[in-house]
């Protein structure tokens, strides 16, 4: 499988940078939105020359909803359609900042909820119209379930896994799927600030989580896996006995 | 897990925060007190170390820029390995022209200790084949140095041990290959004279010589080993192609595992294992220029004192009597390591005002940390060096005094003058006292 058409929002982000350098290398033809046009350039020349097809980019703010449908038009365009999209920006908000101040709580969860959401159903509807292609979408662990050291972050991550489970119920076509990726703790700018530890993984370790799920069409994704048994297990507390733990 | 706040020798330790850098186009983040660029940490010593600084991690600076395969000059970020160079590239018919005994060290590492491979006899170090890079200060000023521009800047960056900027990006000349190959010729021999004349014989015809040394026999076998001779070619008809390294030293040993008796019985068998007459065989560059990539941690037999690795060159009049003493002195000890090499440096002029190569014989060896028996060995070492007008190389060393070192690079007091004012090394103010 090469030479497929791919469309990257958030890409600068580590993960998505280590992902679209594994499609690179299988010659595919990459469209590359972040918001800073000096830094996705630089992550577009290191595509090229690692072997993609063609690489172009464009600028988006995802807070900038009314400039969505043009980004998705010029991707679109650029490409001749698309094969493979993923949705990657996300932001780690304070969570106590989020506590004592309403508008920024609603800002972060534009962002990290809504902004996907809008751009998910506009792309869904480009595949429903082409009749084939991957939505793939990065969600998180953190959207299993509310904890009090991250739940705005949680909920908007739990809106975009509710909205990609119903999205793939409704695109039943045989070409098209809909993948939710929820990644555990990944080491990048994100979380630079925590301490590591033995859960910790590799950006390149989940992007090769993703394209694998990608190519076996797989809907939803742990990465690594045993986040699965994990977040089972953590769902699995009642929630009298949970609202009496710190997570 | 690679915190990055050792360097490859395990020793010494130091205490220091770490910043990633990830944007070129950025200014270097805000940090207290000294700062230091880190590569990929494959220095044995303490010149990638910064006790009470701030390392600032280059390691995310990994991106290709552009890639001319008409003349393959290749321009990329200072954090690129220099294996994932060779992995993307052999396959187009590119070869890095220089690389050290492994291939996990960054683009700006090799040129801030201007690093040498098998074959500089034949094309000199690293940074011969730098064409250009930008240098970033902390005073947020950028400088494109070459040759030709800066070149003040180039001749104190190249070999400049990361003190005076930081390089973001660097543009190197590539070499043309026919495949991923090459032809080698290995056998042994029984003394070290053995090893100059082959040395000699081969310059010429082979681009590659290198010559593993046993360096725990006395008398008639002093100074003997295997000699090993090849140049760059295309697939055999038959090639396998080998493995990738699976093998890993899983934990830091309690204890040494490099000791006397592992010693003598390693290298008794290495020797005896090779052939007596010259033997051809095909390599793929993998195996051949990184043998010990095979097993990664390696360094984690030497147990948790660490080890300290010795690297000198002695000047071409002396070098014979030289390494015989040094190598007498060795043996006596009983310390010393499985892989002691011996390497005939070519006399093409390293660029930097501190490069370490030049013209003469090298000798390099490790050493497990034995405390004060194995510190005195090497200052006695360093006695003979001293004499024969040779050098010891920073990026190998945690040891050597500052009045050695100074002797070393006469070049250090031009040097100063362009260290970046916010930089500042373990190794640097090791050497300054
Ligand atoms: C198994 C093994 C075999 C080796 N064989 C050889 C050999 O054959 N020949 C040889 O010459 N060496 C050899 N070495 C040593 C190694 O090649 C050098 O120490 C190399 O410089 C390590 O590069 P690094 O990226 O790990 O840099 P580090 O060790 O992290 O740093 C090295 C120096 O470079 C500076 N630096 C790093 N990045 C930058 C940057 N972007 N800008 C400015 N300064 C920077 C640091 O401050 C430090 O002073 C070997 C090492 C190992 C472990
Ligand atoms: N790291 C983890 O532990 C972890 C765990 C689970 C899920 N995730 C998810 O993985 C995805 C990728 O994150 P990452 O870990 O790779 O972190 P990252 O490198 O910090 O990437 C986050 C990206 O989001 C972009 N972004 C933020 N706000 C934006 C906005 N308003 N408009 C456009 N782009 C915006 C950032 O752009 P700039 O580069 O311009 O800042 C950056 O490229 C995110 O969805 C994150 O929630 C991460």
């Amino acid at each position: 499988m090469n030479g497929r058409r791919i469309l990257i929002v958030g890409a600068t982000s580590a993960i998505a940078e280590a992902t679209a350098r594994l499609y690179a290398v299988r010659g595919d033809a990459l469209f590359l939105v972040a918001r800073d046009a000096r830094r996705v350039q630089a992550v577009a020349e290191d595509l090229r020359v690692r072997g993609a097809a063609s690489v172009q980019t464009g600028t988006l703010d995802v807070a900038d909803f009314a400039a969505h449908a043009d980004t998705i038009e010029s991707a679109c365009a650029a490409l001749g359609g698309l094969d493979i999209v993923l949705i990657a920006h996300g932001t780690l908000p304070d969570q106590s900042r989020c506590e004592s101040d309403t508008d920024l709580a609603l800002r972060e969860f534009a962002i990290n909820g809504t902004a996907t959401i809008a751009l998910a159903s506009r792309i869904a509807r480009k595949l429903e119209a082409q009749g084939s292609g991957t939505l793939a979408v990065i969600s998180s662990v953190a959207g299993d379930r509310g904890r009090a050291s991250n739940y705005l972050y949680g909920s908007a991550k739990a809106a975009v896994s509710a909205y990609l489970s119903g999205l793939r119920q409704r695109l039943s076509a045989p070409d098209i799927n809909v993948l939710t990726i929820k990644p555990g703790f990944v080491d990048t700018p994100m979380t630079a600030a925590f301490r590591k530890g033995a859960l910790w993984a590799k950006p390149e370790q989940i992007a090769r989580g993703i394209v694998r799920a990608i190519d076996r069409r797989r809907g939803v994704v742990y990465l690594p896996w045993f986040w699965r048994p994990i977040m089972f297990t953590i769902r699995a507390i009642p929630e009298s006995l949970f609202r009496r733990i710190r997570l | 897990m690679d915190d990055g706040l050792q360097s490859w020798g395990r020793y010494p330790t130091a205490q220091q925060s770490l910043l990633r850098l990830r944007d070129r186009f950025a200014p270097l983040p805000a940090f207290d007190g000294h700062a230091l660029p880190r590569g990929n940490g494959r220095s044995y010593g303490d010149v990638c170390l910064d006790d009470g600084g701030t390392l600032l991690d280059v390691r995310g600076l990994d991106r290709f820029i552009d890639f001319d395969p008409a003349t393959g000059v290749l321009r990329c970020e200072a954090g690129m390995l220099l294996g994932t160079i060779l992995e993307l590239l052999v396959p187009r018919g590119w070869f890095l022209p220089v690389v050290p005994g492994t291939c996990f060290v960054t683009v700006g590492g090799a040129i801030a200790n201007d690093v040498h491979g098998k074959n500089h006899h034949a094309v000199g170090s690293f940074s011969c084949h730098v064409q250009c890079f930008e240098l970033l200060r902390s005073d947020g000023t950028r400088r494109v140095c070459s040759l030709n521009e800066n070149a003040d800047w180039f001749a104190a960056t190249v070999g400049g041990l990361g003190l005076t900027g930081l390089i973001t990006w660097v543009e190197l000349q590539l070499r043309p290959v026919a495949g991923a190959w090459f032809d080698t010729e290995t056998r042994r021999f029984d003394r070290l004279d053995d090893f100059f004349e082959l040395s000699e014989t081969s310059a010429r015809s082979f681009e590659y010589t290198v010559a593993w040394v046993d360096c725990t026999t006395r008398g008639s076998a002093l100074g003997r080993g295997v000699f090993s001779r090849a140049n760059h070619c295309a697939a055999p008809p038959t090639a396998k192609l080998p493995r990738e390294g699976r093998l890993r030293m899983p934990v830091v040993s309690p204890f040494s595992l490099v000791n006397g008796p592992t010693l003598r019985v390693f290298n008794w068998q290495h020797f005896h294992r090779a052939p007596k007459t010259l033997q051809q065989s095909p390599q793929h560059y993998r195996p051949w220029l990184f043998p010990l990539d095979g097993i990664r941690d390696w360094n984690r037999m030497y147990g948790p004192r660490g080890f300290l690795q010795y690297q000198c060159v002695l000047p071409p009049a002396v070098a014979r009597d030289g390494m015989r003493e040094l190598l007498e002195r060795i043996a006596a000890s009983g310390q010393g390591s499985f892989l002691a090499v011996l390497k005939q440096f070519g006399a093409i002029v390293s660029p930097g005002l501190l490069s370490f190569p030049r013209p003469g014989t090298t000798l390099a060896l490790d050493f497990a940390n034995r405390g004060r028996v194995t510190f005195e060995l090497l200052d006695r070492l360093d006695d003979i060096v001293v004499a024969a007008g040779g050098a010891v190389y920073p990026a190998k060393d945690a040891r050597m005094s500052g009045e050695r070192f100074r002797t070393y690079f006469p070049a250090w007091r031009q040097f100063e003058a362009f260290i970046d004012p916010a930089f500042s090394s373990g190794f640097w103010r090791r050497v300054m006292q």
